[in-house]
């Protein structure tokens, strides 16, 4: 899946510690390889943010505080979130696991203090993945993201893990093939 | 320059001389681990997406069936089976099956497949673990987890390092959880973010490998990358006639590199919890006690080892489960359950009105075996107490070490453990 270089969409804000009980509960890890089905549930055990799921709007953008997505290695947390419609994430940090998680699914997470402070709930925003750049139309705003080292950057254009480890097997292959 | 532990680990899987903190390396791995939840994913990716058709090396992975088994529902049953033929299909030598294995870090460990100065990532946040066998340990996910099946290698940032120096020993009652939960307080859940935790110090020398691991295995809880001790004759001796393969064990340097120092007066450490709902939010105990429950949960990775029941035992041997709570105890795997039965704990247990399960991680993370209704208080030796971690988000989850639970559980409400039994017996403590 490649990722649009432009976003545009409607921010959902969440606080600081955000863990990934609370982002998918451990109950829906039976629908771990659904998609669609753990969207309906993503967030869900967020107190206050009961039936979230049903009202994004495809596209939106989800802003949350510090250390988004701490908690356990589940791979469910950032697929529930893409599957519940978000488009990207953008935090204050991240908690290193989700980060991973979400960089090999080749998933856009911008990290941005400046942005997680002043972006309030409903704010209309557009996100240049290239530039870095977050836009802020309701409040006249704009926030730069930290950049990612090279790797990463790599990983997030091939679209994640999966195509470079492709890419690795066939050149393994071809040096087998070589020798042989 | 001189390196940490962790960076000496890291440069070696690398092939390199020498690695930074902020460095981005593909390191070769020397072992993994993948469960019921992670293993299905992962197989899928691995095959399906990656086109892999067998693992690297199916001598160095081992799978649980821990989470949510023996199967809890259906959807759970298709879990396990997936599972179960991944490991078939890929030949994986270490493949532990519902009623002969339990919770993978524990079953990891007893086997003496994770070993000093080697790099261990397991499709688990708890990984983190086998850092007290003085080994780099990590929880990775599952499309991690596939790319180690295919290439036996896998992105790694090299993490700074911070030093925990422990000072003094620890006081009667006191446990190696009442000190990792006092330090996730000081530094918070976010206080270690992708860090290397390196604990040293004189009051680790003092305390076995089982408590060791109980320290290491919430590196995660204050968001660490992974958690580091140093070899030692405790170590030796854990892996003397457990160890599967040789091993090398890992050293900092004198003039290694820590982005801060941590220093502990280990005598100086209370009795503790950490409330609802967070685990950085400690507390002493005498601040919660008299806090009433509804139930008491003894298991998981971080606390239902051998060492860690004989001590429940100990407070519950004559005595009974208060009426209106329950008390359930979750062996972290086979071999500590086939132990418990040797030494009469089971027995007990079962006198003093306990639930006793089969090993698995359960009531932990909500699963099943004592998950938690709305309202519900819980006093649990488990790792992490985020709203709905073990069941409805608002249940109240207090975690303690396991003395002060069973202590609790025979007076229905926070106790310290001295209030039940005079003095933990000899050998036990």
């Amino acid at each position: 899946m490649t990722v649009a270089q432009v976003v545009r969409g409607k921010s959902w804000k969440f606080g600081a510690n955000i863990d990934t009980d609370q982002i998918i509960p451990a109950k829906y890890a039976i629908y771990s390889l659904d998609e669609k089905e753990l969207g309906k549930h993503a967030m869900e055990g967020v107190p206050g943010r009961e039936g979230w799921a049903a009202q994004v709007t495809p596209g939106d953008i989800l802003v949350a505080d510090s250390n988004f997505g701490c908690g356990s290695s589940r791979e469910i947390a950032p697929i529930a979130i893409r599957g519940a419609g978000i488009s990207l994430v953008i935090a204050d940090s991240y908690a290193r696991i989700f980060f991973r998680n979400a960089i090999n699914m080749g998933y856009p997470i911008l990290q941005s203090p400046q942005a997680a402070e002043g972006i309030s709930e409903g704010d209309e925003l557009e996100v240049d993945l290239e530039e870095g750049i977050i836009r802020n139309f309701t409040k006249g705003d704009e926030y730069r993201c930290e950049a990612f080292p090279p790797f990463m950057n790599e990983l997030i254009h091939m679209g994640g893990l999966v195509p470079w480890v492709r890419k690795q097997l066939e050149q393994r292959r071809k040096a087998a093939g070589r020798t042989a | 320059m001189g390196m940490t532990k962790t960076e000496k680990i890291l440069a070696r899987g690398a092939g390199r001389d020498s690695v930074a903190p902020g460095d981005l390396v593909l390191a070769k791995v020397d072992f993994a681990m993948g469960h019921d939840l992670t293993i299905p994913p992962a197989g899928r990716i691995m095959r399906e997406q990656m086109g892999a058709e067998k693992i690297w090396d199916p001598d160095r992975v081992a799978v649980t069936q821990d989470h949510f088994q023996p199967a809890k529902d259906a959807a759970s049953a298709t879990l396990g089976r997936l599972t179960r033929e991944f490991s078939h299909d890929m030949g994986i030598k270490w493949y532990f099956e519902v009623g002969q294995g339990g919770i993978c870090h524990t079953v990891l460990p007893e086997n003496g497949l994770v070993l000093p100065g080697e790099l261990v990532v397991g499709a688990d946040s708890h990984s983190c673990t086998y850092g007290a066998l003085n080994n780099f340990a990590t929880g990775i996910g599952s499309t991690d987890l596939a790319c180690v099946f295919a290439l036996g290698e896998l992105w790694f940032r090299v993490p700074e390092s911070l030093k925990f120096v422990y000072h003094n020993r620890l006081k009667e009652w006191v446990e190696a959880k009442d000190l990792i939960l006092y330090v996730i307080g000081q530094i918070g859940v976010d206080g270690a973010r992708s860090k290397a935790m390196e604990h040293v110090g004189e009051a680790l020398r003092h305390i076995d490998m089982e408590a060791r691991l109980t320290m290491t295995n919430m590196a995660i809880e204050a968001g660490a990358k992974n958690g580091i001790m140093e070899f030692d004759e405790v170590t030796r001796a854990y892996l003397d006639g457990r160890a599967k393969r040789a091993y090398t064990p890992v050293t900092s340097d004198p003039d290694a590199t820590y982005e801060k120092v941590f220093e502990f007066d280990a005598e100086k450490v209370e009795l503790g919890v950490a409330k609802p709902m967070s685990p950085d939010n400690y507390a002493p105990l005498s601040e919660v006690a008299g806090t009433k429950l509804d139930q008491v949960f003894i298991g998981s990775c971080t606390n239902s080892r051998i060492s860690d029941l004989r001590r429940a035992a100990a407070v519950l041997d004559g005595h009974k489960v208060a009426p209106g709570v329950r008390l359930i105890i979750t062996p972290s795997s086979h071999q500590v359950a086939i132990q418990a039965e040797k030494e009469g704990l089971i027995g007990i247990f079962l006198a003093s009105g306990a639930a006793w399960t089969t090993a698995t991680c359960g009531a932990c993370l909500g699963g099943h075996m004592g998950v938690l209704g709305e309202g519900e208080v819980c006093l649990s030796t488990t790792n992490r107490n985020f709203p709905g971690r073990m069941g409805h988000p608002k249940a109240m989850v207090y975690l303690s070490n396991p003395a002060v639970a069973a202590a609790s559980a025979v007076t229905g409400v926070i106790t310290h453990p001295g209030e039940v039994l005079k003095k933990m017996p000899a050998g036990i403590a």
